[in-house]
């Protein structure tokens, strides 16, 4: 085999549209991360070691099979399922939330995997059934959704049971949910909001008041919510200019490398950053889209079209929190925030839409 | 046929599937232009409001840190206080460098190189936006001077602030404990408590001691500006303000004279001293010798002053009251002379013949008494009165080391009293038990001999045996003790008290409890060991001393201080109550490497006496200076006969 014939079998299950995007979004992530920790070099390199590590997995799950992928669902879910009743019962509580399980070597945060795990059971569920779904086959799909999300808002982490409810829906959806139901379904959602209300925890309620009136609390809760709102307000049409974002190197801001890191871009760079920044996202979604239409079969049609929706979701949420039209749930902004655990869950999802893409081409040709 | 409508299902569902997912397409395009839509209002439409707000005039939202609470004694002599003063802060993220302009600050404001160092280090701890003190507490003349060269410096400011004073310094260090900067510790702490909102703008928080342990009552509520802050980063204009409320007043059981007195009793002696009300268990004097200055911890310690506290082998650092663990000597014998009479394994009137030595029965080693020779013909009156140590012997092994331990464990003996400070140790009660937990060694009756007169393995806090006392003034009715007395509401100035409610009522016969207060209140008088403590009170004490050994001697070897190196003499007990008919007070004295306890502990818990019962300040000639045994006692002006080492 020649280097050159080592390397085609590398890049195989690679899609370059799809790699260009989220090369874009790292760069902009380690760029505005270098500003945002007060140009600490650590910092950036650390998340360069994050993004190498999930690449490296990317291209992992972009090499497996379809039928792996399918065969993997199960597992994967029960683990998942499991580990979530784990935490339930003997996790550790950190910041008043029980969201952490220690199992003596690490501690991990099962409701990350469930990111997956949920969307990739459903659609394996779908697939079995394609050919005879009735209304009992959803209902059977919607348990599967709500039981680990019902787990996960009990810990409490309500902005991840809403995410991964929503790419559980996506499946729903994409699968031929009757409008009927989802009709219904919205109009439930909006009747139960009052008995909703009663369940949730104060920080809940708190973070959902401040949505509607941040200044009511401008020390504590509602503090997020407005000094990101200044961060981008301030940043005009251009921007700042990189590293003269008064916000972030004044310590305004909270959680600018993780959470809030689209405040420093956006302060930095302007409503003419902030739109290119749309537009990669954009960029990336579509190719998302491009790969779902062409699936060949239920299972990665649904798989796809939920992995490319919950991206656009989540990046919709983060930016969305941080210019004040969403409460703030704690959601990083995708391929760019800062952390590891985020980036290998985002990119262990577009590396199945890479082996969706590429291996369904390679059996046709 | 049926492939063709198969073939047409198929078609429709991949037709319905493209249906849905343009929707997708359709929902994610309107997603995206609600944002862009939001960024043109935010970044376009009201870029003025928000450019303003962050550039030129910052509306900044500024914690007003609330005053910590004031603490006071039982009287309202202050205790701890704030006041305010002039501090010198730089900015960092608006120097240009740090280096050059701090040199160039030292020409006009003295900065010690201890100054220099401190501020390196909060420069490595801190974001880059804070504040950081290069110097505090300005003289008048160096704000002046600096104020009027304030224009060569950017970034660096004058600002008023709180400091915390503690006017009775060393002597209330240990009792009181001291503030000191939040580090991340603390910061993690108060993020899982749910409290980071109202510590914002706290630099300060409670580390050790009274500070620590009512952190929550004293630091109050923060409070907060809105302001308009110009590009210099001074507030030009209040918009709204959330006064802060301060924190609440502590009021003490401490007598803060008495305090006094009791440290200055000590002389140059280290050890502790603890006077408790017996009828509720309120803490009077709280001492802990010697001392250290707290103030020097407030702003973090330097590296030098440190050092020589952490190395000093009299060990000022350590709360000798709460954490110093002792054998208690004698002083424990009237507790052991009230379990045997309650197993019945001792008779009030069951007597001994004391050859000065006890021997197990079958063995031929000696436990030597303190009095060669013996005491005589010695019942349980006299065993106390004269400290019998053969007496205790042969009671201990009789009564038996688990009877013993679970007799005194209900005067809080083995385990923390539960004061309001944190720290605290539990001494050691031994029994057979523990022996086997920690040395996988059977119990044997030769350990039980020692801990019959307060050796072996069990030690005490000098705050167990002041609580032990001061339940036996008390009848047998236990209080905890406590340091707070009631929490002043610093707005509404309503006080709230501290409920201490009976800990335990021992139930101890009458007779029993008659029997061992007579024969303590005859240990000072004479033909007792420790009859200079009542030389001329006109009011009756009930006492016992203690030696607690330090080194171990051999088998027939004697004890003579003058011989043995000034830190392995032993350290002198002194338990005490007065008056003996309707108690008091109760006073325990440790005196380290003090010698016998009638000589040296007795005299300081007199002085203590005096002052509480008869308002007797001890003149300044009474004061011992001299570290010695023979100089304190000739300084006290007592007689030293009848003065025995017990």
């Amino acid at each position: 085999m020649t280097r050159r014939q080592l390397w085609l079998r590398i890049i195989a299950h690679i899609d370059p549209p799809l790699l260009l995007g989220m090369g874009l979004l790292m760069g902009i992530s380690l760029l505005t991360l270098y500003s945002a920790s007060g140009q600490n070099f650590e910092r950036v390199l650390a998340q360069g070691s994050n993004i190498l590590v999930a690449l490296f997995c990317m291209w992992i799950v972009a090499n497996l099979p379809l039928h792996i992928l399918l065969r993997m669902a199960v597992p994967i879910y029960v683990l998942g399922l499991l580990l979530l009743v784990g935490v339930a019962l003997f996790g550790e509580i950190s910041h008043g939330a029980r969201r952490w399980l220690n199992l003596g070597v690490t501690t991990i945060q099962p409701s990350e995997l469930m990111k997956i795990g949920v969307p990739l059971m459903m659609a394996w569920y779908f697939e079995k059934y394609e050919a005879s779904l009735t209304l009992k086959n959803y209902i059977v799909a919607a348990l599967l959704l709500v039981l680990p999300v019902g787990l996960i808002a009990r810990q409490p982490d309500l902005g991840t049971s809403l995410l991964i409810l929503a790419s559980g829906f996506y499946v729903l959806f994409l699968a031929g949910l009757s409008w009927k139901i989802i009709a219904g379904l919205f109009a439930a959602a909006i009747a139960s909001a009052p008995v909703m209300w009663s369940l949730m925890h104060d920080y809940q309620r708190h973070r959902v008041e401040m949505l509607f009136d941040p200044s009511q609390d401008a020390l504590g809760k509602g503090y997020h919510t407005i000094q990101g709102m200044i961060a981008v307000g301030s940043g005009g049409l251009f921007g700042k200019g990189y590293l003269a974002g008064t916000q972030t190197h004044l310590d305004f801001l909270p959680e600018c490398t993780t959470d809030f890191i689209f405040a420093v871009y956006s302060e930095e760079f302007g409503l003419v950053g902030n739109l290119l920044l749309l537009v990669i996202f954009l960029f990336v979604i579509g190719r998302g889209f491009i790969i779902t239409a062409n699936a060949s079969t239920y299972f990665t049609r649904l798989m796809a079209g939920s992995i490319t929706l919950t991206f656009a979701t989540y990046a919709f949420v983060n930016m969305g929190m941080v210019s004040g039209i969403l409460p703030v749930v704690g959601v990083p902004l995708p391929l760019v925030s800062y952390g590891g655990t985020s980036m290998l869950t985002l990119l262990l999802g577009l590396g199945m839409l890479m082996s969706i893409h590429t291996h369904q081409k390679l059996v046709k040709t | 046929m049926n492939d063709h409508v198969a073939l047409k299902n198929h078609q429709q569902e991949i037709f319905n599937f493209r249906l849905r997912l343009v929707i997708g397409v359709v929902f994610v395009l309107i997603l995206l232009g609600i944002l862009a839509a939001r960024f043109v209002y935010l970044q376009a439409v009201r870029y003025d409001y928000y450019h303003t707000m962050a550039e030129n005039n910052r509306i900044s939202v500024v914690p007003i840190v609330p005053n910590r609470g004031l603490i006071l004694d039982r009287h309202g002599i202050v205790l701890a206080h704030n006041y305010s003063g002039y501090t010198l802060e730089i900015t960092p993220s608006k120097v240009k460098n740090l280096q050059v302009t701090i040199n160039e600050l030292a020409t006009l404001v003295d900065i010690a190189p201890r100054d220099r160092k401190r501020f390196k280090q909060l420069l490595a701890e801190s974001h880059n936006f804070e504040t950081l003190v290069i110097r505090n507490r300005l003289s008048d003349e160096e704000v002046a001077r600096f104020a009027a060269q304030q224009y060569r410096f950017p970034g660096v400011e004058i600002k008023a602030r709180l400091f915390r004073d503690y006017p009775f310094s060393d002597k209330t260090a240990h009792l009181l404990g001291y503030i000191g900067r939040m580090n991340q510790r603390d910061v993690d702490r108060l993020e899982e408590t749910d409290l980071a909102a109202n510590y914002r703008g706290t630099d300060y928080i409670g580390k050790t001691g009274l500070e620590q342990y009512y952190e929550s009552e004293l630091h109050g509520t923060t409070g907060m500006e809105q302001v308009e802050v110009d590009s210099a980063g001074r507030a030009a204009r209040i918009l709204s303000r959330t006064l802060p409320v301060s924190g609440n007043t502590l009021v003490l059981s401490i007598d803060a004279k008495l305090q006094e007195i009791a440290e200055q009793a000590f002389g140059d002696y280290r050890g502790a001293l603890v006077a408790i009300d017996p009828a509720n268990g309120e803490v009077l004097a709280f001492v802990s010798r010697p001392g250290f200055d707290p103030s020097l911890f407030i702003d973090g310690i330097d590296e030098e002053n440190w050092r020589e506290l952490n190395n000093s082998p009299d060990h000022p650092l350590n709360n000798r009251v709460l954490s110093g663990q002792y054998p208690s000597g004698s002083t424990i014998k009237p507790f052991m002379a009230l379990a045997a009479l309650h197993y019945g394994t001792r008779s009030p009137t069951d007597t001994i013949s004391d050859p000065g030595y006890y021997a197990l029965p079958g063995t031929a080693h000696h436990y030597r008494d303190w009095k060669k020779g013996g005491h005589g013909t010695v019942d349980m009156f006299k065993s106390i009165v004269v400290s019998c140590d053969t007496y205790y012997y042969g009671l201990a092994v009789a009564t038996g080391i688990d009877n013993i331990a679970a007799y005194l464990t209900n005067f809080s003996f083995g385990k923390k009293t539960g004061i309001d400070l944190q720290g605290e140790k539990s001494g050691l009660l031994p029994n057979t038990e523990w022996k086997m937990k920690r040395f996988k060694q059977k119990w044997f009756a030769g350990d039980t001999v020692s801990v019959g007169i307060g050796q072996g393995y069990s030690l005490v806090t000098p705050l167990q045996l002041a609580a032990a006392t001061a339940t036996l003034a008390n009848g047998g009715i236990a209080y905890r003790p406590h340091l707070v007395r009631e929490v002043r509401n610093s707005v509404t100035n309503e006080t709230r008290k501290i409920d201490n409610p009976v800990e335990a009522d021992l139930k101890i016969d009458p007779a029993h409890l008659d029997l061992i207060r007579r024969a303590m209140a005859a240990v000072t008088q004479p033909g007792g060991t420790a009859v200079s403590a009542s030389a001329g009170a006109p009011y009756t004490i009930a006492g016992k001393t203690g030696t607690a050994q330090v080194v171990a001697m051999k088998q027939g070897e004697k004890y003579d201080a003058s011989k043995i190196d000034e830190r392995h003499r032993d350290h002198a007990w002194f338990i005490s109550f007065a008056p003996v008919e309707k108690p008091r007070i109760a006073v325990v004295v440790l005196a380290e490497n003090g010698g016998h306890g009638g000589g040296t502990a007795a005299p300081i818990a007199r002085k203590v006496l005096d002052y509480y019962l008869l308002g007797k300040v001890p003149k300044p000639a009474e004061v011992p200076v001299v570290t010695g045994k023979t100089a304190a006692v000739a300084a006290s002006g007592v007689p030293e006969v009848e003065v025995e080492h017990d």
